[in-house]
């Protein structure tokens, strides 16, 4: 008797999103990365396919670095003033795409106007060919204010927007339609309100092939448990055929690797814990490759070290096209 | 769930004349209708027209295949109509169907096989529907060890546990439930079931309340599909309910829009 099939069936698959436009396709990016389009669960290699590995963006900020915890600092501290040379350097640190961050619109931060957000927006895509991904401030009325000009000024170079939210999502779909964006969708740790959300931004007009998802993110230690059954169970719903699930997830953990103590602690206070220049990157790294195994497509990190070791490891562990029949 | 609309049927005035005069345009707009209403697949069947029952069923699959490329459950109990309509359509065919006695098996399971169909098979031999659980389980049993011995997948085999009327057949309502509920764990993966939805409220009234409550309580016991009318919506939503409270549709606030919009 024959031995039976016992991989999944299953009738749904990953959507692909591509980010970023080359000349030939209107824009200025040397590369265009696309994530996406796995056919299973992550890292079964006998039973579906993995086109693309999962891409890592490295952020920068015209905020100032002062608040990143010192194992960073001292990578970023000499470019950090100059956007610019930071996403150049960030091309030379092997990322795939840089992710500008705008909490310098926020008042206590700088209080940046649009014009000039949009200006440090087209001060990076001049810099490097990088594609681009821009991240909003958490509130609303700034972000309204200050994204409509950054898509704008950025028209062309398909970046990825973000982010809406479900009592804040029409001005930056509007904005990400009208300049041919890609927009992130951000429900906190609820695949039901992703799936809402993925709803209420279709009404719009928005295409659900240009959504990314972000169900908000935790460091290891720090609450990645709850958005990594989040990520499981809202891919369990899309590879089961659900159209407003398949889109890709983005984690920006960067930021948040810096609030855990074991990363940040001085060896001092933890002698058992070891040394802090170990520990910050190795921090960061394992919490990447946590989330890509919940099934995480794009992963925005802050320490150059902490990308080398993730993307070496993943090189070592995604699946090889052949490998899967 | 795979909802199978049964509203182009003879047995309906508007369909019986519009078969009899060789009008598309009520069958087409019937087609239309139902698929935008949720319906997966569309059931065909000529029912008490005039004229040649395969020249009628032809007639109905062309009209109904100018308009869509979606499946096509051939309904109709005589097995020449049956191969001459499996034949003439392009769309993916269901055959409807096959009674679970031996010789109507050895017959429509490898007739469903060489054609690449669907088969929906029946609880029903020639000693007629079973009054019980037990009985519908040992014909549904046997439908399974044909469909194996013929190397019909268990994902294109639909078994049809026979539901009658509530007011004739009382105790048929819980029989049905408790069949699905067994025969389920025959097989992995286990067979699809299906049910003629309608029939149990066949004269009835409060039909699309009766039609509505036993969707959802066989949904709840393992039926993912039906030949049901689609454009009930009351009923439709009953059925996207029944699927969501099982976390087979994931919940989100406008989650019948979402299942709609997705088919």
């Amino acid at each position: 008797m024959p031995i039976p099939d016992v991989r999944d069936k299953l009738s749904g698959a990953m959507n692909e999103v591509t980010i970023g436009a080359t000349s030939e396709e209107g824009g200025s990016r040397s590369r265009t990365v696309t994530v996406g389009g796995e056919t299973s669960f992550p890292m079964l290699a006998f039973e579906g396919q993995y086109p693309h590995p999962p891409a890592f963006a490295l952020q920068i900020t015209s905020a100032g670095v002062d608040d990143w915890h010192p194992e960073v600092k001292k990578h970023v501290a000499d470019v950090a003033g100059d956007l610019g040379k930071w996403a150049a350097k960030c091309e030379e640190w092997g990322a795939d795409l840089v992710c500008l961050d705008l909490s310098a619109a926020l008042p206590d931060r700088g209080g940046r106007s649009a014009q000039e957000c949009a200006d440090d927006v087209k001060r990076v895509l001049g810099a490097t060919g990088l594609p681009l991904m821009v991240w909003g401030t958490d509130d609303d009325d700034v972000d309204n204010n200050v994204l409509p000009k950054c898509t704008q000024v950025a028209v062309g170079e398909n970046c990825l927007f973000g982010t809406a939210k479900e009592d804040n999502y029409r001005t930056l779909a509007a904005s990400c339609l009208a300049d041919n964006h890609k927009i992130i969708a951000e429900a906190p740790s609820d695949i039901n309100l992703s799936k809402q959300l993925h709803i209420l931004l279709r009404d719009v007009g928005v295409d659900l092939n240009d959504i990314v998802m972000h169900p908000t993110c935790g460091a290891l230690g720090f609450g990645l448990v709850y958005i990594y059954t989040t990520i499981e169970r809202g891919r369990i719903a899309a590879l089961s055929g659900d159209v407003l699930m398949q889109q890709p997830v983005v984690v920006n953990l960067g930021k948040e690797v810096g609030r855990v103590k074991e990363a940040v602690a001085p060896d001092e206070d933890f002698p058992e814990w070891g040394r802090r220049e170990v520990r910050a990157p190795l921090w960061e790294s394992a919490t990447a490759l946590a989330y890509i195994e919940s099934g995480a497509e794009l992963l925005i990190l802050r320490n150059p070290e902490a990308l080398e070791q993730a993307k070496a490891a993943v090189e070592a562990m995604w699946p090889k096209a052949s490998q899967s029949s | 769930m795979f909802v199978i609309g049964e509203r182009i049927n003879g047995m309906f005035t508007a369909v019986k004349r519009a078969v009899e005069s060789r009008d598309k345009g009520p069958i087409q707009d019937l087609v239309r209708r139902q698929l935008a209403a949720g319906a997966d697949a569309l059931d065909v069947n000529v029912g008490p027209t005039k004229g040649k029952a395969v020249d009628n069923m032809l007639w109905l699959i062309e009209a109904v295949q100018e308009v869509t490329d979606a499946p096509i459950c051939v309904d109709t109990p005589k097995f020449d109509v049956m191969t001459a309509a499996l034949e003439a359509a392009e769309n993916p065919t269901i055959v409807n169907s096959s009674k679970a006695s031996a010789d109507e098996l050895e017959k429509y399971v490898p007739l469903a096989v060489q054609t690449g169909s669907q088969l929906v098979a029946l609880t029903i031999d020639e000693t007629g529907v079973p009054s019980d659980v037990d009985g519908r389980v040992a014909m549904g049993a046997n439908i399974v060890t044909k469909a194996m011995e013929h190397g019909l997948a268990m994902t294109d085999l639909y078994i049809d546990p026979v539901i009658l009327p509530v007011n004739v057949a009382p105790k048929q309502p819980a029989a049905v439930l408790g069949a699905i509920s067994q025969l389920r764990l025959f097989s992995d993966p286990p067979p699809n079931f299906i049910i003629g939805l309608s029939n149990v409220s066949q004269n009835c009234k409060e039909r699309s309340l009766l039609n509505s409550a036993y969707v959802a309580m066989c949904i709840g016991v393992g039926l993912n599909a039906a030949i049901m009318d689609a454009l009930d919506k009351d009923l439709m939503n009953a059925a996207i309910t029944a699927e969501v409270l099982l976390e087979k549709q994931l919940y989100c606030d406008d989650y019948i829009a979402a299942y709609l919009s997705s088919k």
